[in-house]
């Protein structure tokens, strides 16, 4: 057993309210520069829908993740042998456009205009070239289903319907739609570090966050199409690819990452979970069905002595234990059970994972009127809008029995609670709901105090980065007195 | 006088440029080393240009090396007329290939937008060196043909005597043909501006990915020997901080 410990991530999407604040706060920390303008580190887009970039999800175009080869896998689109010979043209990069060509306005125009009959406009300039362009597309253009027919009904994720599920899904009084915030998984076997030919991405060992040195990528670009989520960019300014760091430097401060921290719903928790390197490969390798549930297996129980004592035989601290027996994400998804990971097929064991939203059930239309009386308050998961199998492929590699009884857990920590609020649900629907997913009084009031009134402190458990403990290793502590920081050493620009 | 500078002079000032001047780029100015591909900003005229110029390239330049290293094998093999006739149309396609890489790309630069903006002044200076080194090649190739046998009697004790410290530019001065004096001395050149251009890249072509473990991770310290501290010891320092 080698066990190492990662900052893991639950996102909660029934509490996400789009309002994107996730992602401007991303972006005036780290991505306001020139190249880096097109990137969202953090981005939200509205499900079904086509994302960012346009049909991410879609491995036959992108040729993202892993393939399950025997006993292991290989990257699909990249690799050893498909990297050096794809070096001179990557036949499967995303181009700009494929994202969306950033813009400003011309400002200056709206004082320098000459006097007329009209009003002077701010016409939109291109942030690559510098000249008008007519925006045709932005990142979260489909928000809200905003052009649905062009971009919802391309959603990857429909091909697992039916034709009729489908059209069930578009009849007007169905619509619904919920939110997916993305930020880099940090994953266990991430695929943009394999897929480097210069080494440069790596994934740091005390804390998990995968980062690139810039100072070694060579701008091969091979981590774009390896990274199944489109999580790592190129900056076509400085000639480098960029992705999520996590905010490691506020994380080692003991600060949540700006995304989690800004977040209006509150919908982002953080914490530690530690997990079993050795089984990496083979998890990354197990079938379809069983990916999910070893994917989950692989962390492992902060409170068994067993595991305790082999952390610290490997040089865990005892601070990231204890935090990883704090951990919100680790009840979230180990002991309640109720957070997936985002495409799992993609077999890079993702550290990022969904309470999926339970969104509103259906109503049947019968002779052409619609009705919405049902005999429980919240009808079955059953009449859920979003047919099961949609989220099953978002979030369980098409099996709807977890994306099920994830749903049945939620209701009955819903049911249970109106039962406590204003009691106008009879116990014995409450108890078999509860019965059903084995969920007690105590756990679903945990579930809820976690979801709903959870304060700063409960929600981002963040171990301490004991940067003393490797700056003594490197030099005099009292050397780098006031010289912490980060930024670039030379100007960062495109070769010479 | 001018053949001294041009076959003495010139070879010695670019090897040092290109050696120091790599060394020094790759250790204190490592940011700015990459192939700063614009595959990103225009992707299939790319494809179109940058395949065939680079595989041209590539072909040419360990089959000039193979000349040089051992031209008595050269030799051998081109003992039968056959076989000197394929090795000729060979080297003379993938030069037409790199040639036409080198036109598409550089249309490209001219007509596209966006790859425009990323252009550099250096850049300029690199398509320069490029076009006159593979035009005056296929004129090489055309003119004085048959150059898999002479190179080896002709330009690799040239070469050699550059390498041994023992300049022997007689031959090469007395050759009656401009495009390989062109050749020989936008060669040089290139070299020398390597150091100072997006040239830099093929030095730092990714072979150890060949043998390197796909997954990479990197400790902050030596997280066992911090927990019993008498195996406490000095890391590295790493070079980003
Ligand atoms: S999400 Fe993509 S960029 Fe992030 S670690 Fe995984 S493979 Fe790498
Ligand atoms: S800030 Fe939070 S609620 Fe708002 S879009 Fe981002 S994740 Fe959703």
């Amino acid at each position: 057993m080698d066990i190492r410990s990662q900052v893991s991530m639950v996102f909660h999407l029934d509490k996400c309210i789009g309002c994107h604040t996730c992602s401007i706060a991303c972006k005036n920390i780290w991505t306001d520069r020139k190249g880096a303008e097109y990137m969202w580190w953090n981005n939200v887009e509205t499900k079904p829908g086509t994302g960012y970039p346009t049909k991410w999800e879609d491995q036959e175009i992108y040729k993202g993740g892993w393939e399950k080869n025997g006993d292991s896998v290989s990257l699909k689109g990249a690799g050893k042998f498909k990297g050096l010979k794809n070096i001179f043209h990557n036949p499967h990069l995303p181009v700009l456009d494929d994202y969306y060509e950033p813009w400003t306005y011309k400002y200056q125009d709206l004082f320098t205009a000459p006097e007329g009959d009209d009003q002077p406009t701010a016409r939109p300039i291109s942030l690559v070239t510098g000249e008008h362009i007519d925006v045709k597309a932005g990142p979260n253009w489909d928000d809200d289903m905003g052009g649905s027919p062009d971009y919802a009904r391309q959603d990857v994720n429909l091909e697992k319907l039916t034709p009729a599920e489908q059209e069930a899904m578009f009849q007007l009084e169905r619509m619904t739609f919920h939110y997916l915030p993305r930020i880099c998984n940090h994953c266990l076997n991430p695929a943009c570090v394999a897929a480097c030919p210069s080494g440069a991405i790596y994934k740091r060992g005390e804390d998990g966050v995968v980062l690139i040195n810039q100072e070694r990528c060579r701008a091969w670009r091979m981590c774009v199409t390896a990274c199944p989520y489109k999580k790592s960019y190129y900056n076509w300014n400085t000639g480098k690819s960029e992705k999520c760091v996590l905010c490691y430097p506020r994380l080692e401060s003991g600060q949540a990452p700006a995304c989690f921290h800004s977040c209006v719903g509150r919908i982002r928790y953080l914490g530690v979970m530690l997990y079993d390197a050795d089984k990496i490969e083979k998890v990354a390798a197990s079938s379809d069905d069983q990916l999910v549930d070893n994917h989950l297996d692989i962390y492992l129980d902060p409170f068994d002595p067993a595991v305790v004592e082999q952390a610290k035989l490997n040089g865990i601290a005892d601070s990231t234990i204890e935090a990883a027996q704090k951990s919100p994400v680790y009840k979230f998804v180990k002991v309640w059970k109720l957070a997936l990971p985002l495409h799992p097929e993609f077999r890079t064991l993702p550290n990022l994972f969904y309470v999926p939203a339970l969104l509103p059930t259906m109503a049947t239309v019968q002779d052409g009127i619609y009705d919405s009386t049902s005999k429980s308050l919240w009808n079955g998961v059953d009449k859920n809008r979003l047919p099961m199998k949609y989220l099953a492929s978002l979030f369980s590699a098409g099996n709807t029995d977890k994306i099920v009884d994830v749903m049945k857990r939620l209701m009955a920590v819903r049911l249970h609670r109106r039962g406590v609020t204003t009691g106008d649900i009879s116990k014995e629907e409450i108890s078999s709901a509860m019965d059903e997913v084995n969920i007690n009084a105590d756990m679903a009031d945990a579930i809820f105090r976690l979801t709903s009134l959870a304060t700063f402190d409960e929600r981002f458990v963040i171990p301490p980065a004991h940067r003393e403990e490797s700056i003594e290793m490197l030099e005099n502590t009292a050397d780098v007195k006031g010289n912490t920081g980060f930024g670039f050493k030379e100007r960062p620009v495109r070769g010479l | 006088m001018s053949n001294y500078l041009l076959f003495i002079v010139l070879p010695y000032v670019s090897l040092v440029i290109f050696i120091i001047g790599s060394i020094y780029r790759y250790k204190s100015r490592g940011f700015s080393v990459s192939s700063i591909s614009s595959q990103f900003l225009e992707g299939r005229r790319l494809f179109w240009g940058s395949q065939p110029f680079h595989w041209g390239l590539f072909v040419l330049f360990f089959g000039h090396l193979i000349a040089f290293l051992f031209p008595k094998a050269v030799l051998a093999w081109n003992g039968e007329p056959m076989r000197l006739l394929i090795l000729e149309i060979t080297a003379f396609a993938f030069g037409l290939s790199a040639f036409i890489g080198v036109i598409l790309l550089v249309q490209r630069r001219l007509t596209n937008r966006r790859v425009q903006i990323v252009t550099s002044k250096m850049d300029v200076i690199v398509f320069l060196i490029l076009l006159v080194q593979i035009i005056s090649g296929l004129l090489v190739a055309y003119h004085n043909r048959w150059g898999s046998s002479w190179f080896a009697s002709f330009l690799t004790p040239y070469i050699r005597s550059i390498f041994v410290f023992d300049p022997q530019i007689d031959a090469i001065a007395s050759v009656n043909s401009w495009s390989l004096k062109i050749h020989v001395v936008s060669a040089f050149t290139l070299i020398a501006f390597i150091p100072f251009t997006r040239f830099m890249h093929f030095l730092v072509y990714p072979l150890d990915y060949l043998w390197r473990s796909y997954q990479q991770v990197v400790w902050n310290w030596n997280r066992k020997a911090i927990r019993t501290s008498r195996a406490h010891s000095f890391g590295k320092k790493s070079k980003n901080n």
